[in-house]
Formats: structure tokens, sequence, C-alpha cells
């Protein structure tokens, strides 16, 4: 037990989310969008409770890119969550960056990593860091809390004022492993 | 019932004296019949990324509440992106209005029959993803009607315009994706 409770404690002690929704209030985000995941559950409700965020439910992944495309078009800065597993859903739609230098920011939580028990999660999650570098998106991984405040930041500041696709992934060691025994 | 509307006319009465309105054009035959209506630099015309005409146009209309926006767009590309329909009817922007331009094909690539050709009912699905107004619109007669909701109505509206199976002539927008980005966006922000 304690070995289990000490890292959930460890990244308790620094409210990770809430550093990334502060980043995304400095950089001026205004529209977040996302396909849930358990790792983003606390970052989803902080937008969902900022009346200066428009937060919008996607069915499937890529409609986040089309939706932050137009957002800058009307001069909105915008932001995706998603899991691993939405990032191949996303492929295609990346030609609005590569062709368009419209910016993309996309915060990823990781499944298939170490430790992951759901072995259907692994073929995707494996296949993450390649996907994001072959749809040329630049990426960069936060594995502890305490960097997420640099991290996501420099990831905005290059995803708005270079006018680039950026991910930060966020590792499973960091939001924890699904344990399919939680109740709910 | 055989279509008798003509899709290049349609688009041409719905851009005519357009006002303010902010315009996303799905790929393919869509954003040629904008480009043949006049190209504008608040026309945005997709070139790739298709199913995702939908979605531009919501985060453009979220992030411009005070203009009206459309998105003309075909039946193929709207059915990639049908999702999106859930999507912004979950959020009903009052602002945002999709024209459907319906030939029952997939018109740039041979003409094949799309699903909407075999009874799929793509107003049915707004409607019960909760557009304020879903209709399908099928005469010349309705055109006038249709222009007035683009520009005036409230919203999320979705027509479904029934449109002969033809190919008019190429007219092209400009292809520099950077460009369209840059001059949409100087247009509208100064």
């Amino acid at each position: 037990m304690p070995g289990k409770t000490s890292r959930a404690r460890s990244a308790a002690a620094i409210d990770w989310p809430a550093a990334i929704h502060r980043v995304l209030k400095a950089q001026r985000v205004r529209q977040v969008s996302y396909v849930p995941d358990a790792g983003h559950k606390r970052l989803i409700d902080l937008c969902h409770a900022d009346k200066h965020m428009a937060v919008v439910r996607l069915t499937t992944e890529e409609e986040g890119i089309g939706m932050a495309a137009g957002a800058w078009l009307g001069g909105e800065r915008a932001v995706l969550l998603m899991q691993s597993s939405g990032v191949g859903n996303c492929v295609n739609a990346f030609t609005l960056a590569a062709n368009c230098k419209f910016p993309l920011l996309m915060l990823i939580t990781m499944r298939g990593e170490e430790g992951e028990l759901n072995p259907w999660q692994i073929p995707m999650g494996q296949a993450t860091p390649e996907t994001l570098r072959l749809g040329g998106v630049r990426t960069f991984r936060l594995d502890r809390a305490a960097d997420a405040r640099a991290t996501v930041g420099m990831a905005a500041r290059l995803a708005f004022e270079g006018c680039a696709a950026v991910a930060v992934t966020i590792s499973q060691r960091l939001i924890g492993i699904k344990s399919f025994r939680e109740k709910r | 019932m055989s279509a008798s509307l003509h899709r290049r006319e349609v688009v041409k009465a719905l851009l005519e004296d357009r006002g303010g309105l902010l315009v996303v054009a799905g790929l393919g035959s869509a954003a040629w019949d904008c480009a043949a209506a006049g190209d504008h630099p608040l026309t945005f015309p997709l070139w790739g990324a298709m199913g995702s005409a939908c979605m531009m146009g919501l985060g453009l209309a979220l992030a411009q509440p005070k203009r009206r926006v459309l998105v003309v767009t075909g039946d193929g590309e709207m059915l990639m992106g049908l999702g999106s329909l859930a999507t912004i009817g979950a959020l009903r922007p009052e602002n945002l209005a999709v024209v459907v331009l319906d030939n029952e094909r997939y018109g740039e690539t041979g003409m094949q029959k799309a699903h909407t050709g075999y009874g799929v009912d793509l107003a049915a699905v707004a409607r019960a993803c909760g557009f304020a107004d879903a209709r399908i619109i099928h005469k010349n007669i309705q055109v006038g009607s249709l222009r007035s909701s683009v520009h005036r109505g409230g919203g999320p509206l979705f027509f479904q315009v029934k449109v002969k199976a033809e190919t008019p002539p190429l007219v092209l927008p400009p292809r520099d994706g950077a460009h369209l980005n840059r001059r949409f966006r100087e247009a509208l922000l100064g």
C-alpha cells in the first residue's frame, strides 16, 4: 500500500491540472474541446467552471482540430484535450496545421504505457509518438507534475506564437494507471 | 423526386450581397461553387481535412458571436463529419447555419452514389441533434427564404439542398492555405 499511495500523494501535492489551467488562462485560450479521459477529469472540470472558456464536447478527436482552426480564423485560441487513443483519429486533419499554419495545441494523456492493464490500449498508445511526428506535430513529454507549468507554457507559446502544431503527451505514470477496480 | 436546383445558382443566391457573412466551404465542389460566386477573403475554402467544415464553422461561430457564420458543403463531406452535428446540437450556437449541397454523389471522385441517394436524411439527423431548424430544400421558390434564414435567422440551422448531379466548369479558389488563413484574419480582425 505505501508504494501505491505515495505516488498518488506526490502527484496530488502538486495540482498539475490546475497549473495547466492557469497556463491556458495566461495564454488567453478561450475555446477548449475534448473527448474525455479520466486523466483529464480535473482539467475538464476546471475549464467548465471557467466562464471565460467555451468548452465543447466532441464526438471524435479530429473535430477539435477543425474547431481550433475556426477559432483562430475568428481571432481566438483553442486547446484540444484527448487521450492517446484519439491521436490516430486526427491524422488527416493535421493537414490544417501543415498547410494553413493554423496553431494547434493538444494535451494528450497517455494510455498503453508502462503499467497499462488493458492490452487493447497498447497499439495506439505505443504508436502515438511516431504518429504525431509523422503528422508534423512537435511533441513534448510531461512526466513530472512539477514540470506542468513550464512544459505546457512552452508548448502553448510555440503553438500560438510560432503557428505550429504542438502536443504535450502526459505520461501514464503521472496520471496513474486505470485499475478497473474503481467504483463510481 | 428528381432534383431541379442548380448548385451554382443556389450558392450565388446565398453569397450575393453577403454583408458581414463569414463562410467556410467544404472541400471539392462546394468550394468551387463558392469560388464561382466570387472569391472573397471572408470565405475559407477547404482543400482537404474532409469532414471538418462544420467544426471549423463552429469554432468561428464561437469566436465571433456577433457575426453570422455559414458552412457550405457537400453531402459526402457532411457524412464524414456526421458526429459534428451532435457536437453542434449539444451547444446550439445561434449564429451558425449549415447548407449541404446534396447531389447524392461523390462528385470529385467519379460521381459514385452516396448514402443520401439511398434515403439517408441528413436534415432529420440535424433535427434529432437539436438544430433549431433543419429542412430539405427542393424547389427554387424556397431559395429566397433559405437565403433570409442564413443571413438573419437564429440557429443553429441546417438546410439539405437537393441539387442536380451536374459538373459545372471548375472555378478554383486560392490553394495556399497559409494565404487563405492570413487574408481571412486580416479582413476580419484587421
